[in-house]
């Protein structure tokens, strides 16, 4: 069914890494992938890897999961491999074939390449993992807070998200309750190729996003005599409090990033 | 002086000819149930938008508290004061989580965060969601919607809630529960309500109704006095109960009735 679909691929857990408050959640990422970037060698890639397989330890999530979590990125992961192993030139030559010419500095970055776009995926999958899209949305709106200075909206691009994951549920029941009408209608969703079938999806695109105009209309309205101001300063239900444990977790990452900066 | 004074109102839909509501005279006291009933377009649903500043009057003056509604510093004092719960019960829920949606109105009125927890939690308690707190909002059935969007007003304190065909969209035990919960407001907790509707069974559960036909309020009294008119509601194509329409066929048979609005109410004045 249409409706199951989780909204993003957050497993909810009570482990460590999930009650941590999602702003330092954001915080330590962009720490960390920043490292990555500053990292010289394999064995600072070897620590870092190190470090993730204890935060997934930590957080229960299946193994399996994080890993599934890297397979669309493979096929970018195998292209930067295969174009630098080919492409880059120094070093030995390892190999050589008519044209085709391995040598020794391409092997190296190819694979130096590859293990960092993997880390900084499984990385950043580990957040999307343990926090869901409502406190994901929180915290980026209180990491925002500082820029609405230079004009960045930022609870109302918080409000913009929240809306959006609530309606997410309600858009997918609609389509589908639109589709089984349209088939009852005789409208063919499955057979034919590509291009046939994007055409067939017209008869269960617009009438979703007539729909979904009008839905737009009388929340607003709703939200209105609900007395909401657009950018006016509001108040929250939950506060968010930083706990020890953030900070010891922010600690811990800020060491990390900076030793293995060093390699 | 009354809660809401609605003096010789017109208004008109930009770019119509024809005004959507014209002479329109209301009163409503505190702690009042009022419910006003007519057919698609007699304009019932406008003077509810009007009611809570969503749309202003082209002439006439809606007095509501000691404000104007022209009056435009005094929109959001209005707006809290008088609370809408709309037709669609899913297009009036902004948040994923149920007390998260109780807590949006008073978010926007900047209530501070230990006193928005008191009352989420008194509001999901009046309409009996308080189980429901930590759901999501998209599981919960029509009924459950409705009072949840009764549940975020009540939480801004208004001292009248106006319910625009809250029930059109739901099926019989939804209706139930928001009726319900419409009359225990009203009674224990002396909210007033005005309740915007077709069915007839709902308007005759408040103390004072009024009818509406093409922009105009035509009649107004007591449920017992206006449904006497069943000729009349017919024709402007209301659909009376059938209880009434019995009650109306027995009497015309020469049958001496007192006024019937329930069921219950025939069966004991036959037996």
């Amino acid at each position: 069914m249409l409706s199951d679909i989780t909204i993003g691929q957050y497993v909810h857990s009570n482990s460590i890494v999930h009650i941590l408050d999602p702003r330092i959640k954001i915080i330590i990422t962009i720490i960390l992938i920043t490292s990555l970037f500053l990292i010289g060698n394999f064995w600072g890639f070897a620590i870092f890897l190190g470090f993730n397989l204890i935060v997934i330890k930590l957080s229960q999530l299946p193994i399996k999961k994080v890993l599934r979590g890297l397979k669309p990125i493979l096929f970018l992961v195998l292209l930067t491999l295969i174009l630098h192993i080919f492409m880059t030139r120094g070093g030995e030559v390892l190999f050589q074939w008519k044209f085709l010419r391995i040598e020794s500095e391409g092997l190296f970055t190819g694979t130096f390449m590859a293990s960092r776009i993997l880390l900084l995926i499984m990385f950043t999958s580990i957040l999307t993992l343990t926090t869901s899209p409502l406190q994901l949305t929180d915290g980026i709106e209180y990491i925002l807070k500082p820029f609405k200075k230079i004009g960045v909206p930022a609870s109302e691009i918080s409000m913009m998200m929240t809306i959006a994951l609530r309606f997410i549920p309600t858009l997918m029941e609609e389509a589908e309750k639109i589709m089984k009408a349209q088939k009852a209608r005789g409208a063919d969703f499955e057979s034919g190729n590509i291009i046939q079938r994007a055409k067939n999806l017209i008869p269960l695109l617009v009438p979703l996003f007539i729909s979904a105009f009008r839905r737009a209309d009388e929340l607003a309205l709703a939200m209105e005599s609900r007395c909401y101001q657009g950018g006016k300063q509001r108040t929250r239900l939950h506060i968010m409090k930083l706990a020890t444990r953030d900070i010891i977790a922010l600690l811990l990452s800020i060491g990390l990033a900076v030793l293995v900066s060093f390699f | 002086m009354s809660l809401i004074e609605v003096n010789n109102v017109e208004f008109k839909y930009h770019g119509q000819t024809e005004p959507a509501l014209k002479d329109i005279n209301l009163r409503v006291e505190k702690g009042d149930f009022i419910s006003i009933i007519g057919a698609n377009g007699s304009g019932k649903s406008t003077l509810a938008k009007l009611l809570n500043v969503l749309l202003r009057p082209d002439k006439g003056n809606i007095i509501v508290g000691k404000h104007n509604t022209k009056d435009k510093d005094r929109i959001w004092e209005i707006r809290k004061n008088v609370g809408m719960v709309f037709q669609n019960p899913d297009n009036q829920i902004v948040a994923t989580m149920v007390e998260d949606d109780v807590a949006f109105g008073l978010e926007n009125i900047a209530v501070p965060s230990e006193e928005i927890r008191k009352r989420v939690d008194h509001a999901l308690d009046l309409v009996d969601l308080s189980q429901y707190k930590k759901h999501e909002t998209h599981k919960l059935s029509g009924g459950q919607k409705q009072r949840l969007a009764i549940a975020g007003i009540i939480a801004m304190e208004p001292s009248c809630i106006v319910l625009d065909e809250p029930t059109a969209m739901l099926d019989p035990q939804g209706r139930k529960e928001v009726i319900e919960t419409i009359q225990f407001l009203n009674k224990e907790k002396d909210i007033t309500i005005i309740l915007i509707s077709h069915f007839m069974e709902e308007a005759s559960l408040a103390d004072k109704v009024y009818v509406m036909n093409k922009a105009t309020i035509k009649m107004e009294g007591t449920p017992a006095e206006v449904f006497q008119e069943i000729d009349y509601l017919r024709d402007i194509n209301l659909d009376v109960p059938i209880v009434m329409e019995v009650a109306n066929g027995l009497r015309k048979k020469g049958i001496k009735l007192p006024n019937i609005l329930t069921i219950d109410g025939l069966v004991d004045s036959l037996c």
